[in-house]
């Protein structure tokens, strides 16, 4: 995991330092900004010294728990992730647990009813979900919200960010609902997306397990319907669906960028691309490291319940 | 080659989907090559005037009742009092649609002066004498016209130019790559394996989309419009490679375990030899599933970039850029058929699915389960 780290880094240092302009273009740019200042801060983050060099001293500092300071929003970097992981990952396991709501019973029903209406229904819907790029559906819903008239007791679809404006003199309650509210579009869309490709594996996996004797057996003994399908085959059937969930993690921290950036979500994929844009180096450095740690993590922690539901896996 | 053709066809025959989206795909690729003659306007033939114009209303019959060919009147606009444009229609003159005309396949005849002599119905207003030649600017906007008045049927046209071959070509680099590297990893092993395959994890592991945007920002914005592309090409194919060349290299070393390889190897054949002739046309069927089922991703990738500003600029049109005007709901709200091209996005990445899934079905033995 570490030496992967120290990849990731390397590579977005190099591919930053192709880039042209550099951190402080901006302040250069400014004729109130002195340039006795500029090469003081050039001198201080090392900005003057050849690319090798600036990259140990980045991961140096880095490993003494400093990130660096962000000359876009004037402020250390770690306290600009700190306000904005916590962003992304509401929204990623919101958006997960609504597709696992939504796909396993979807997969196990198309599974029952192999090659009916159901099963064609699902696996069309499913298609039609895939196929939608998700900051186009982010578009249309966002476009539907703002023409909905207001729903009693719900009140407009909010159009973008975390919070409401009143956030601040809200209750406890409240404020929960508020922020509720405002996962509702653009978890959706990234629901949507994940939902397709775990309602086929479900399927497919469901399809195989139902097949095996134990579920016979478990039938022969008279057991009901719904024991059979969720304590028998269902635990089974997960596996595939388990391993799946790191993979998915990735692909929301990848597709949740574009929904960020369109529902105006405040969280790292917004960040990511104004740090860019920017050229805001530590910042930019932060972001990438951040989100390929957030990926490891969600592949250890599908390793984790992979072993805890399956009692053939062990960990070493 | 022919027993694949073959087998093709029985698909498309058997699966109806399958066979939809093909034809939808055959459509939308033939409409990419011919877009300057379908193209009722060029991709920059702009105008002011007509800024925002909602789609043409086609009509058929003239102010006294009588009917004629199908045909468009001008249209001018004024604000409302809450800033909105409000379209009127100048009834003085009718715009008659005419097939292959200007070297175009669809576009607008000379004006015919209406009967009720220049009169225009809304205003009251009084035109032109008659037999005098009047000629106001009628255009035909199938579906809406954008900021600065171009025909957005057209634009779309020309973007579909970019979106769809950026996939189809990315692909075929991606594939090329991962072709080389798990190959010669696969049969090399040892080292060059093992760095080979660090090198693919690293890649896999940042997050495709900060990847794509730093890859994006090594270059400077203002590049020509061409090279733009073909760099974007090589970004969506260097994110693409990593993951295939892996399962590449697994199909490899299980490949070269295998009896007839041993014998070409006993017969004396060079490695590369006996990599390039016999084992990879061994993964060809699992390729050209995993090259179909891939092409979504690179025209959505795409068309991502371009609709944060990052990609296809401005004068150039790919449909994630067209669809950059709708990005503010004031926008979408005001001209919802800036949604538009979504739609076109939308119709191609599903037939490339739905295809992709029929042929999975078909050549990837391992998933008939």
């Amino acid at each position: 995991m570490i030496p992967m780290l120290l990849g990731v880094s390397l590579l977005s240092f190099l591919l930053l330092q192709l880039s042209p302009g550099d951190p402080l273009s901006a302040q250069r740019g400014n004729p109130q900004v002195p340039d006795a200042l500029i090469h003081r801060i050039e001198t201080e983050y090392g900005f003057d010294k050849p690319v090798p060099e600036q990259y140990l001293l980045w991961l140096s500092r880095t490993l003494h728990g400093d990130l660096g300071y962000s000359f876009k929003y004037k402020r250390p970097v770690a306290d600009v992730i700190r306000e904005r992981v916590g962003a992304t990952l509401l929204l990623a396991v919101f958006s997960s647990l609504l597709s696992w709501l939504l796909a396993v019973p979807l997969g196990v029903w198309a599974a029952l009813r192999r090659g009916q209406w159901p099963d064609r229904l699902v696996s069309l819907t499913a298609f039609v979900g895939m196929s939608l790029p998700s900051f186009f559906l982010a578009l249309l819903l966002l476009f539907a919200a703002s023409v909905a008239p207001p729903i009693p007791g719900f009140g407009r679809f909010p159009i973008g960010g975390l919070v409401s404006p009143e956030f601040d003199q809200f209750g406890l309650w409240e404020r929960i609902g508020d922020v509720l509210r405002h996962l509702l579009i653009p978890g959706l869309v990234l629901a949507v997306g994940g939902v397709a490709g775990l309602q086929r594996v479900c399927r497919g996996s469901m399809l195989e397990t139902l097949r095996q004797p134990y579920v016979l057996a478990a039938r022969a003994r008279g057991l009901p319907q719904r024991s059979v399908l969720w304590r028998h085959a269902f635990r089974n059937a997960a596996n595939p669906l388990i391993t799946l969930l790191g993979f998915e993690f990735s692909a929301l921290l990848s597709g949740a960028a574009f929904t960020e950036i369109i529902t105006s979500w405040p969280g790292l994929g917004l960040v990511a691309l104004e740090a860019v844009r920017a050229k805001d180096l530590f910042l930019v450095m932060a972001t990438v490291l951040m989100g390929s740690f957030l990926l490891l993590a969600g592949n250890l922690l599908s390793d984790l319940l992979h072993a805890w539901n399956d009692p053939r896996v062990k960990l070493s | 080659m022919n027993h694949a053709l073959r087998r093709f066809e029985s698909v498309l025959s058997a699966n109806t989907p399958a066979r939809v989206s093909f034809w939808v795909l055959v459509a939308l690729y033939l409409a990419a090559i011919f877009a300057p003659w379908l193209a009722p306007y060029a991709g920059d033939d702009e105008s002011r005037a007509c800024s925002w114009a909602p789609p043409s209303t086609i009509h058929l019959r003239e102010l006294d009742g009588s009917w004629h060919a199908p045909f468009v009147r001008a249209v001018s606009y004024s604000f409302d009092d809450d800033a909105r444009r409000v379209w009127t229609e100048d009834s003085s003159c009718r715009f008659p649609i005419r097939f292959l005309v200007h070297g175009r396949l669809l576009g607008l005849d000379h004006p015919v002066v209406s009967p009720v002599v220049g009169r225009d119905a809304p205003t009251g207003r009084l035109y032109q004498q008659p037999g005098r030649p009047y000629e106001p600017a009628g255009r035909l906007y199938l579906l809406g016209a954008d900021a600065r008045g171009r025909d957005l049927f057209s634009r779309i046209l020309y973007g579909s130019r970019v979106s769809l071959t950026i996939g189809v070509v990315g692909v075929a680099i991606s594939t090329l790559i991962a072709l080389v590297v798990g190959g010669i990893a696969g049969f090399a092993g040892g080292w060059v394996d093992g760095a080979l395959m660090r090198l693919c994890e690293v890649v896999m592991l940042v997050p495709a989309f900060y990847l794509l945007m730093l890859l994006r920002a090594a270059l400077p914005l203002d590049w020509d419009s061409r090279l733009v592309y073909f760099y974007i090409i090589l970004i969506l194919s260097f994110l693409g490679w990593a993951g295939l060349a892996r399962i590449l290299r697994g199909m490899i070393q299980s490949l070269r375990q295998s009896d007839f390889i041993a014998a070409s190897r006993a017969l004396g054949l060079s490695p590369w030899r006996n990599l390039w002739r016999h084992a990879l046309p061994q993964t060809f069927g699992f390729l050209s599933v995993q090259a179909t089922l891939s092409i979504p991703g690179y025209i959505v990738a795409e068309s991502g970039l371009s609709l944060l500003g990052l990609g296809i600029q401005d004068p150039q049109t790919s449909w994630g850029n067209l669809l950059e005007e709708s990005m503010s709901i004031a926008e979408i709200r005001l001209h919802p058929w800036s949604l538009l091209p979504g739609l076109f996005l939308f119709a191609a990445v599903l037939s490339w699915n739905l295809l992709g899934d029929a042929l999975r079905d078909t050549f990837d033995p391992r998933s008939l389960s």
